[in-house]
């Protein structure tokens, strides 16, 4: 049984025809070909599959996709603009944040939701603020050390 | 010598696919007419198979199902002994071995009907303890249990213990643990008798699947193709499971005509595929009165599981490093690698040294409060030093001073003035600050002879628009291969970073250049890519194309105009061995790697008493590894094998029952977070290694193997409690604390 939903997704209209259970998370990746968005468990513990509801964080691998009727959708595929490194992928990029990447889409996501909250965070509170994202290449400082970056604290 | 593009902070070569969320990895791949696979697993830890049910219900017509009746070659996990099936046939030695594979169109239905397919089995005894497996009141491998093991001798251990001041004794133990790279395991096959078998795939050694899939097939190598996608982290767990999840595709796809996708969800894939080995180990020493270590006897036990894999190699790593950086002229190690009815252990960074470090580290602090020594000035005494000789009877022959690199990390984390402060402020505090150190190193590229039986080839090539391209079988799997490799063709060829392509491990596209393990990448495979970058730049320059100096510009010129002037050029550049290199595989004596990295870690904790939780404020890393080819990528290898390492010391805990891993979830098998994890700070001392790429040595795994021991160091001077296993959880701490004299050790 299948049912159509028509949400925002990275600023684009579209309605899917898919079951009301299917996770967003597959329906993302399957039906919309948005494979930036990545599952590390299904069970909402690694954040891989971070993205942003109607401006919150949400783990996409919970959520049903008839949740997200009339709702906008952030993926990882909105941030760089024209081909341009979103600053936060800058940082990324400079800092080392990304290693094997299979995290970094999750984590890019919650460092945008984090940032929009408090655009001047603490490392404290960046790790705070990312600690629902695991990475396992990293050790986590040099993610931390980005977005602090790119929240121009270290001006 | 001064470099423009080795030795700094370029960007990371594919960082931009993985930043967009455009990179490819297996499971973003999707191709028509693909049908999705499952795996029927066994659900006893061993048995016969007695009779396979298909439940009603079920629209089996609909699937192809395959069992080892339908391996066209020799139903056999090719690695280094012959004794794993690909899929079980008539018995199975563990629990979730795989016993038949299906596929459907539709993802969900496969993922339901797996759980649908009944098993009977005649169960038989089982072994899940080492100590059980080495008794041998049960066999359930070979003649007695023993995939392996080994006798290292240097000296006369017995001769020594008469004239010890002091005999120090302890027995050590590591628990499982699970590599959790976050991208799980998967593979995408097109298999047929005309074309052959192709996989798609996260892994980390396209050539360990090749040799599989070809035993599998019973085809000829070139019929076999198998091309690494991008790889979500591996840290050795992606090196042997992946033949078999390739195969098994493959079998899928063979069967049913259509390409197959065959993924990996987490559970299944924490509970099936391997884990680091679980050890013991017991140490013996003999220590003179002014405290000089005078004969170390160790023995040293690691769970294998039910099938060999990679236990023998693993093993012989741990026994090598068993001993430490310690000069001792009297040396005993015995070591064995046991079958236990468990899903087969693998390789895990550090592969078997962690473990055995993790004892004598642990041990080291031991004989020092026993000889009356601090931790520090007894290892000073102890350190190997230039001219002296390992356990295996190498000359350490670069110069370096092991001591001193242990003060600047003492000096870097404050340690003489935590101490007396934390002895201090201790009192009468349920909260307990301690600070703790490991002093180790680590062993870059195969031990022994196998990089010389390895004979690695990478190749360069002249592209029309006047690049070049580096083609080996070195996967990127977040380490930094891509660019590392890019650096030093870059710096050889005297051009620029962008103008050199990494072509991708793709088997049909190039060169064998061994297995991407070992911390032998920058090493070993960066020095042939230096070599080949070498005699590429000479052939331009004899050619008349290049000047004997010149800008990056002109290089890139030159190449163009060579291509179109003289077509196509590609240089090869094969591994020899750098002169003066011994080992003796029957004695184990010799020069057992080409080089090594050296080390200290300090970690600094807090022990909350009232609840045993243990917090690690700060963690200080101060490593030689030669010649550092990209700084922001080798400070990122050493946070992230920290970090694993602190997961090793304090959080990751697999719960076994029945032979199987309980806790098969990351909801309750715990790795750190980002608010679990201390800063990190990371030093390196380069001496540069005359025989590594621009000077590097191996670097990826030695950040593995200081942190657990620092960590209950630490612990230890915090609480004065001595704890001699890992991982070490609160209750574990609280229950000690409580009740000091029935703490062993």
């Amino acid at each position: 049984m299948t049912r159509s939903v028509s949400f925002t997704v990275n600023g684009h209209r579209r309605t899917v025809a898919a079951p009301p259970m299917k996770r967003l998370l597959d329906v993302l990746r399957e039906d919309l070909g948005l494979t930036g968005t990545k599952e590390g468990c299904g069970e909402g513990e690694c954040g891989a599959c971070s993205v942003l509801i109607n401006n919150e964080l949400v783990n996409s691998c919970l959520v049903p996709v008839l949740q997200v009727e009339g709702a906008t959708v952030c993926t990882v595929e909105e941030l760089a603009k024209h081909g341009d490194l979103h600053p936060l992928q800058q940082a990324f990029a400079e800092a080392g944040g990304a290693q094997c990447g299979i995290c970094t889409p999750g984590m890019l996501t919650a460092a945008i939701y984090l940032l929009r909250k408090n655009p001047h965070p603490t490392r404290a509170e960046i790790r705070e603020g990312l600690s629902g994202n695991l990475c396992r290449c990293t050790g986590y400082g040099k993610i931390v050390e980005a977005v602090y970056k790119a929240s121009g604290s270290d001006r | 010598m001064s470099h423009r593009v080795v030795g700094t902070p370029v960007l990371r070569k594919e960082v931009r696919g993985k930043l967009t969320g455009q990179a490819c990895y297996v499971d973003d791949m999707s191709v028509p007419g693909m049908l999705h696979g499952a795996t029927v697993r066994s659900r006893v830890p061993r048995g016969i198979i007695r009779e396979i049910r298909f439940d009603t219900g079920v629209p089996w017509d609909e699937f192809t199902v395959v069992s080892a009746d339908d391996i066209p070659g020799q139903n056999l996990v090719a690695l280094i002994y012959q004794d794993q099936p690909c899929l079980a046939s008539g018995r199975v030695n563990h629990l979730h071995e795989p016993v038949l594979l299906i596929a459907h169109e539709d993802k969900d239905v496969v993922r339901k009907a797996r759980n649908l397919v009944r098993i009977e089995y005649d169960p038989l005894p089982t072994v899940f303890e080492m100590d059980e497996s080495m008794d041998g009141n049960v066999i359930i491998w070979g003649e007695d249990n023993v995939f392996k093991s080994y006798t290292l001798n240097k000296g006369d251990i017995d001769a020594v213990w008469p004239e010890a001041a002091f005999i120090v004794e302890g027995e050590y133990a590591t628990g499982a643990q699970e590599q959790l790279y976050i991208e799980p395991n998967g593979m995408l096959a097109t298999a047929d008798p005309e074309t052959g078998v192709t996989v798609w795939g996260s892994l980390q050694c396209p050539f360990y699947v090749h040799k599989a899939l070809c035993v599998l097939f019973g085809l000829p190598s070139e019929k076999i193709r198998v091309v690494q996608q991008e790889t979500g982290g591996a840290f050795g767990g992606k090196e042997e499971y992946p033949s078999i999840i390739a195969g098994h595709a493959a079998l899928l796809a063979w069967k049913s005509g259509r390409p197959v996708k065959l993924i990996y969800d987490r559970e299944e894939d924490m509970a099936a595929t391997t884990k680091r080995h679980p050890s013991r180990t017991r140490h013996r020493t003999a220590v003179s009165q002014d405290g000089r270590l005078l004969g170390m006897e160790i023995e040293f036990v690691i769970d294998g599981g039910a099938y060999a894999t990679l236990s023998s190699v693993v093993l012989s790593r741990g026994t090598i490093h068993a001993a430490g950086p310690y000069r001792c002229d009297n040396v005993r190690i015995r070591s064995t690698a046991v079958a236990t009815n468990t899903p087969p252990h693998g390789a895990f960074r550090g592969f078997g040294a962690p473990q055995s470090i993790f004892a004598v580290e642990r041990h080291m602090d031991k004989v020092a409060r026993t000889v009356g020594l601090t931790p520090e000035e007894f290892r000073r005494r102890n350190l190997l030093r230039t001219g002296e000789t390992t356990a295996t009877g190498q000359t350490i022959t670069q110069p370096m001073d092991l001591a001193a690199l242990q003060s600047k990390a003492l000096d870097a984390a404050n340690y003489d003035e935590k101490i007396l402060r934390f002895a201090n402020e201790n009192q009468g505090s349920t909260r307990k600050s301690g600070i703790g150190f490991a002093t180790f190193f680590h062993g870059a590229g195969f031990t022994g002879s196998g990089e010389r039986y390895l004979q690695s080839v990478v190749e360069l090539e002249l592209t029309q628009s006047g690049r070049v391209c580096v083609s080996a079988s070195m996967t990127e799997m977040g380490q930094g291969t891509n660019t590392v490799l890019t650096q030093i063709a870059a710096e050889a060829l005297g051009a620029d970073y962008e103008a050199i392509e990494i072509k991708r491990p793709d088997t049909a596209a190039v060169p064998n250049s061994g297995p991407t393990v070992a911390s032998r990448t920058s090493m070993v495979i960066g020095r042939l890519v230096e070599k080949a970058a070498q005699e590429l730049k000479s052939k331009l320059q004899v050619g008349g194309y290049l000047a004997e100096s010149y800008v990056p510009d002109q290089f890139e010129k030159a190449c163009a105009r060579y291509a179109c002037e003289q077509g196509p050029l590609s240089v090869r550049a094969q591994y020899q061995e750098p002169p003066g290199i011994y080992w003796d595989d029957q004695t184990y004596r010799g020069d057992a790697y080409g080089a090594y990295s050296w080390a200290t870690y300090v970690a600094t904790v807090t022990v909350d008493t009232s609840t045993g939780e243990v917090t690690v404020d700060d963690f200080v890393a101060v490593q030689e590894v030669g010649k550092v080819l990209n700084p922001v990528l080798a400070e990122g290898q050493i946070e992230g094998g920290v970090v694993q390492g602190i997961g090793l010391a304090l959080y990751e805990k697999v719960v076994w029952r029945n032979g199987g891993m309980m806790n098969n979830q990351m909801t309750n098998y715990i790795i750190p977070t980002a608010v679990d994890t201390p800063p990190i700070r990371v030093l390196f001392d380069e001496i540069p290694y005359e025989h590594g790429a621009m000077g590097a040595k191996g670097i990826g795994e030695l950040p593995m193997d200081g942190p657990a021991p620092a960590i209950l160091n630490a612990i230890e001077n915090a609480t004065g409690v001595s704890f001699s296993r890992v991982p070490l959880l609160p209750e574990e701490i609280l229950q000690a604390l409580k009740q000091p004299e029935e703490v062993a050790v």
